[in-house]
């Protein structure tokens, strides 16, 4: 008999917080005694770095799935693993990267388990290139509302299969995955830095030569205004080989430094502000020379897993990231540009910015990338403003043909989302087959209309 | 290379355990009532760790077939250790209504524990090497309203080990009494509040392969439930009968 513990629950951005009904199941049993539950919603939740509502569930079941966490099977020769949905991306880096293989596709922070991986379609620094984390994905199993369970791949359930990739949990229980890795020869990056002192020659460099280098990303200094307007530091990457190491490295694969720094407590709200931010952006911006240098796996991909909880900084109001991506061929540069201006008219300060040039949208049918740009940032919420101001940057991204990350909305509503995602009856088509009484739900589907309020 | 017996590996503690003992390269036989439950775990710490792990059925309450258990083992592995892992914890208001219940928690963590580690005792005690390992509780340490029919199976096991420590000193075997105080576990996940006492399992594990390491006697897991404890013993009769812990 599994009990529940009713407790509030929030996202990375400790936005918004809801009170829930949270399960932790340790096997496939377990789950399917929680879904047989009659008249109930469920949502899947993994580590919890989504930044708005999506593994919420207002008053509903929230599924923890960090028990399942089995790795399964895994070849060494071609770097095939099949593991639980609750494995997390640095489990997989801490077993295998000394053994020469990394995550092809890895986001911002390490701590994402693969459900999530795949139920948001994750993308990194190399997706002008490589793609979505599905790219790489092979199969999975799904755990149906029926209790029945599948397995989904390019060739078998296949509009299962696409409905589930960037589908937020919304068809069912993905139980386990099958990933390949890619090899690798040391555990360090090549990094390569360049400053470019405004948007026109970011776009500039991106054009010329993002295709040149596996991992590219811009840090963006979003205060700056007039001709510095997009200032930024590009920021480039290959997997170093053995021979690019100086001397100095004797281990090809450093083991990852255990110990970091640990955010204690909410910073109070006045420590993030248009003052300090501006600052940061200064010093930070300065920090960096063009250059290139070796610079281990961590660091490159994954700088903000050293602080523990640096949400926190954000104080007890939480914030709110806004990523949106601009397609090519819709003046992407121009839809840029507006949003840089309207925040920095509003001076709403940001110093977590990243601009990236993406790559080709794939089947998924809410994935988010398309061919294009993407923009993230954080934006600290003071007051209730906040929110009629995304509105307005919505409807900046919609007029460019755009659309927002879904992993890290808070504030959409169904009309913007359906404009955005146009899929989104393909989508409910195939949840419907899936789960013909709606079982599964989150506070997220709820709000974007993609799934009726009771 | 000798291998460390772990029965009940299914437990929350024990399976976070088990990976810090993979994580330093141990090879361990494991046991369960059924050992289809094992299988997730044995995949996945020899993917993990490169270790190597053998499954094996252990029921605790087949008292009669523990001596065939053990040398069965020990037939095909030398052992550097055991560590008894698996415990019953019923709801004490049940309990109390229920012989049935009581009887359970007595089997399970007093009963079956001497059983089987009677027939460990003479294997270690001729080998003059290795340890033994159990896990007991705080709540052995004084009879409380709230869990003292749980709490006194424990009670019991912690002054067998006592017992069998001194024993087993001049045969170089190392006897150690792991006492939990309140770890977040599948046995207490929704029944014991969220709180900075409970502990988290994977904190616990650590611990407890530190202890084993640094051939520790008994080990108070997290560190401060031994401050708690002490202060706890200390209190007279007469005053404790009256309190509500």
């Amino acid at each position: 008999m599994l009990n529940a513990v009713k407790k509030v629950v929030a996202g990375w951005g400790n936005f918004p917080k809801e009170s829930c009904f949270v399960y932790r199941p340790e096997s496939v049993d377990d789950l399917k005694e929680i879904l047989k539950e009659k008249g109930r919603k469920n949502i899947a939740y993994g580590l919890g770095r989504s930044y708005g509502d999506t593994p919420l569930n207002k008053d509903e079941h929230v599924i923890l799935f960090d028990k399942l966490n089995h790795m399964r099977k895994f070849d060494e020769a071609t770097g095939v693993l099949t593991c639980e949905a609750g494995v997390s991306l640095d489990e997989i880096i801490e077993a295998f990267l000394p053994r020469g293989y990394y995550l092809a596709v890895t986001p911002g922070t390490k701590f994402v388990t693969i459900g999530g991986a795949i139920a948001n379609d994750v993308h990194g620094k190399n997706h002008h290139i490589d793609g979505c984390f599905s790219e790489f994905v092979e199969s999975f199993d799904l755990l149906l509302a029926s209790g029945e369970i599948i397995t989904c791949s390019r060739t078998e359930n296949t509009d299962a299969f696409w409905a589930t990739i960037g589908g937020i949990g919304l068809t069912g229980l993905i139980l386990q995955a099958t990933i390949k890795l890619i090899p690798v020869e040391t555990s360090y990056i090549k990094a390569t830095y360049e400053k470019a002192k405004n948007l026109d020659e970011a776009f500039e460099r991106f054009v010329q030569n993002d295709a040149d280098y596996k991992y590219s990303v811009a840090w963006i200094d979003c205060l700056s205004t007039g001709d510095s307007l997009g200032k930024s530091v590009l920021m480039r990457g290959e997997h170093a080989h053995k021979s690019e190491l100086p001397k100095s490295i004797k281990e090809p694969y450093k083991p990852a430094k255990a110990s970091h720094l640990k955010m204690p407590i909410n910073a109070p709200s006045f420590a993030l502000n248009y003052w300090s931010i501006s600052a940061f952006n200064k010093l930070y911006y300065a920090s960096y020379k063009n250059e290139t240098k070796i610079v281990d796996a961590t660091s490159f991909f994954h700088p903000l897993d050293a602080i523990d909880d640096w949400n926190k900084m954000y104080g007890k109001k939480g914030f709110v990231q806004y990523q949106a991506v601009f397609p090519k061929d819709r003046n992407p540069k121009e839809g840029l540009r507006k949003l840089l201006e309207r925040l920095t008219e509003e001076k709403c300060s940001s110093f977590l910015a990243v601009l990236k040039s993406s790559g080709v949208a794939n089947d998924g049918m809410l994935s988010f990338p398309m061919e294009g740009y993407t923009l993230a940032l954080d934006i600290p919420i003071k007051d209730n403003s906040l929110f009629d101001f995304l509105k307005e940057l919505d409807t900046i991204v919609l007029a460019h043909g755009g659309r927002v990350y879904l992993a890290k909305d808070s504030t959409i509503d169904p009309d913007t989302f359906k404009q955005m995602y146009p899929r989104w009856e393909e989508f409910i088509k195939v949840k419907d087959k899936l789960d013909p009484e709606g079982i599964f739900s989150s506070s997220m589907s709820r709000r974007i209309g993609l799934t009726s309020s009771k | 290379m000798s291998k460390i017996l772990v029965l009940g590996a299914t437990s929350t503690i024990a399976e976070e355990t088990v990976r810090q003992l993979a994580a330093k390269k141990k090879d361990m036989i494991l046991t369960a009532r059924k050992v289809d439950d094992l299988e997730a775990l044995k995949n996945d710490l020899e993917i993990r760790y490169s270790v190597n792990i053998t499954v094996k059925a252990f029921d605790a309450l087949d008292f009669n077939e523990h001596e065939t258990f053990f040398s069965e083992v020990t037939q095909d592995d030398d052992l550097e250790g055991i560590l008894l892992m698996y415990g019953a914890m019923e709801d004490q208001k049940e309990a109390e209504q229920s012989f049935e219940l009581s009887k359970n928690m007595i089997d399970v963590n007093y009963t079956s524990a001497i059983s089987i580690l009677n027939i460990a005792a003479n294997y270690f005690e001729q080998k003059k090497s290795g340890f033994i390992a159990a896990v007991s509780s705080v709540a052995g340490d004084r009879g409380r309203q709230s869990n003292y029919i749980y709490g006194s199976t424990k009670a019991g096991l912690s002054v067998y080990m006592g017992g069998l420590r001194n024993r087993l000193h001049k045969s170089n075997v190392h006897v150690l009494t792991i006492k939990p105080g309140m770890v977040d576990t599948k046995m207490t996940y929704g029944v014991v509040d969220d709180g900075p006492l409970l502990a988290s399992p994977v904190k616990v594990a650590k611990d407890i392969a530190n202890a084993l390491v640094k051939r520790k006697e008994v080990l108070y897991t997290p560190w401060f439930w031994l401050v708690i404890m002490l202060i706890i013993k200390l209190v007279p009769e007469k005053i404790f009968k009256r309190t509500d812990i």
